[in-house]
């Protein structure tokens, strides 16, 4: 197994002269949203570089250990992106994972993490407009919230 | 309501009464064990048994303020399944009831095959303090100003667990029978109510004198909870304060190390195979390394304030509050008062209260087609 090496700008490290570059975690399905991120990358559509994509089966599977995980570990945001409603390959997935993303906030907003560094939408397949859109302007929501500030905890 | 019956108690001795109550049901034909706590040799305190023989019920005692730990999980090993061997009647707190009916809900028991008998609750002792209170080791008289006194103040200068005095479920009415002390004369005699048509049937079959609720126990009741829900109150403004941002909530959590106690005892924390305990979080040393690098150093053991998030998510909808997870604690980690505080909020969200009904399902087992449309801007 390789180190992933993370560079200091792209972990958004406050350095001098260079904007605060946010680092968000997409959790995406294979059948919808992970193909609009395909369709918005051969069609050429301008995306913001900050958005590291997790191809999951269904937003269904995404356990809330994995948005927790990564919060911890420095994400400054993370995205959950499935079918539409009705639209899901596993027929319920998706309303699974809402529940899901509800519990969360309950949960994580109370301490001290940005309800807004958690968001989840719905793009099918054939949205790769939308789904540039969708990482454009959370990238730009997250870049004026700047850092998370679990990254310079000593006790985690 | 349903059906009041009475328990008589004689020589002033409720524990007595209750061992005859026990004793009476187990010569019903149906049932074929009682679960009961009984008092442990030596050390004071209490701990479930499978009473099987009426001679055995000697040392059963339900009344101590003993709660070494949630009965729920033990009960769940005697009923899942099939009904083999007929019913087992268990005496069980309020929260020990509560946690049961949300494993039933998981298929890890089954209502069908148990005679609940719950009580008016007026709390326990932690672990640590159980011995101190001479009530615990024998001594009757202790035991009957404690119940007199509903469980409030101290007692050998200890006072009861702090999820106790801050649980506004402290009468067990969600099982098939609860036995009424709140108000009573203890000295002379107890209640029993039947809550479920199961519980009826054996009031009737039991053939104990009846009896009627005079309000007394309604208003003694309603003080005490009045007093708890203040006490509660108090704790969800203190934890709420103490963890309202990471740092905070990490100087919380700082003397846990990682030992996984709470899990162990939490009974509602139902997986078979908790992840904290798997490969996953077998890291490779490179692991290890790669994150003290990033971060510059890296505490250990790792991913303590994961752990008890990740629990949160997992377990917070389901928590009855027994307390059970400060209890293990061998650190003093105020486990309960975060898991309590959380959980009042998450139930909230989802209208849902643990171990209220067995048929409402679990949050996260089910959803609707149109719901929360702010999580997703409005769009479903």
């Amino acid at each position: 197994m390789q180190e992933l090496i993370v560079t200091p700008e792209a972990q958004g490290e406050p350095m001098p002269g260079a904007a605060f570059e946010p680092a968000i975690v997409a959790f995406v399905c294979n059948w919808c949203t992970y193909t609009a991120a395909d369709l918005a990358g051969t069609s050429r559509m301008v995306q913001s570089p900050n958005v590291r994509l997790v191809r999951m089966m269904c937003t269904g599977m995404v356990d809330p250990k994995y948005i927790i995980k990564a919060l911890l570990g420095g994400a400054d945001a993370v995205l959950i992106s499935g079918c539409h409603p009705g639209d899901c390959h596993y027929i319920n997935g998706n309303y699974k994972a809402r529940r899901r993303v509800k519990l969360l906030m309950e949960i994580l907003p109370r301490f001290g993490i940005d309800s807004r560094r958690i968001k989840l939408t719905w793009v099918g397949a054939s949205e790769g407009n939308e789904f540039a859109a969708t990482v454009n302007s959370f990238a730009a929501e997250i870049k004026e919230l700047g850092p998370i500030d679990t990254r310079r905890l000593p006790l985690l | 309501m349903g059906s009041i019956a009475r328990i008589e108690v004689k020589d002033a001795n409720p524990v007595a009464a209750l061992q005859g109550f026990c004793a009476r049901l187990l010569a019903d034909g149906e049932i074929s064990a009682v679960l009961a706590p009984r008092r442990l040799p030596g050390n004071g305190g209490t701990m479930p048994a499978l009473v099987a023989d009426p001679a055995e019920l000697r040392d059963v005692d339900p009344l101590a303020p003993s709660f070494r730990l949630n009965a729920a999980r033990m009960l769940t090993r005697l009923t899942r399944g099939t009904d083999e061997g007929g019913l087992v009647a268990a005496l069980l707190r309020p929260c020990e009831v509560r946690a049961f009916i949300e494993l039933c809900k998981l298929n890890q028991g089954s209502l069908e095959n148990t005679l609940l008998v719950s009580m008016d609750c007026p709390g326990a002792f932690t672990n640590v303090d159980s011995a101190r209170f001479s009530g615990n080791r024998g001594d009757l008289d202790a035991l009957l100003g404690f119940l007199r006194a509903d469980g409030r103040g101290a007692f050998d200068g200890v006072e009861v667990a702090r999820a106790c005095r801050t649980c506004e479920h402290a009468t067990g009415a969600e099982a098939d029978l609860t036995i009424g002390l709140f108000g009573q004369d203890v000295e002379n005699g107890l209640l029993l109510m039947a809550n479920t048509p199961r519980g009826e049937g054996f009031i009737t079959r039991l053939g104990l004198p009846e009896a009627s609720d005079d309000g007394s126990r309604g208003s003694a009741l309603e003080a005490l909870l009045a007093e708890r829900r203040a006490t509660q109150e108090k704790l969800f403004a203190e934890t709420t304060a103490a963890t309202s941002d990471m740092t905070k909530l990490s100087t919380f959590l700082s003397a846990c190390v990682n030992c996984y106690n709470c899990r162990a005892a939490c009974p509602v924390c139902y997986c078979k195979e908790c992840v904290f305990l798997t490969d996953v979080f077998e890291h490779r040393p490179w692991q290890y390394l790669s994150w003290a690098r990033q971060r510059g150093a890296l505490k250990m053991p790792t991913d303590t304030v994961f752990f008890h998030l990740t629990r949160l998510a997992h377990m917070s909808t389901a928590c009855v509050g027994c307390g059970q997870c400060s209890n293990a604690c061998p650190n003093d980690v105020p486990v309960m008062e975060l898991f309590k505080t959380i959980a009042a909020s998450t139930q909230k969200a989802f209208e849902y209260e643990a171990g209220r009904d067995p048929g409402e399902a679990p949050p996260l087992s089910v959803f609707r087609e149109r719901e929360f449309p702010e999580l997703t801007g409005g769009l479903d």
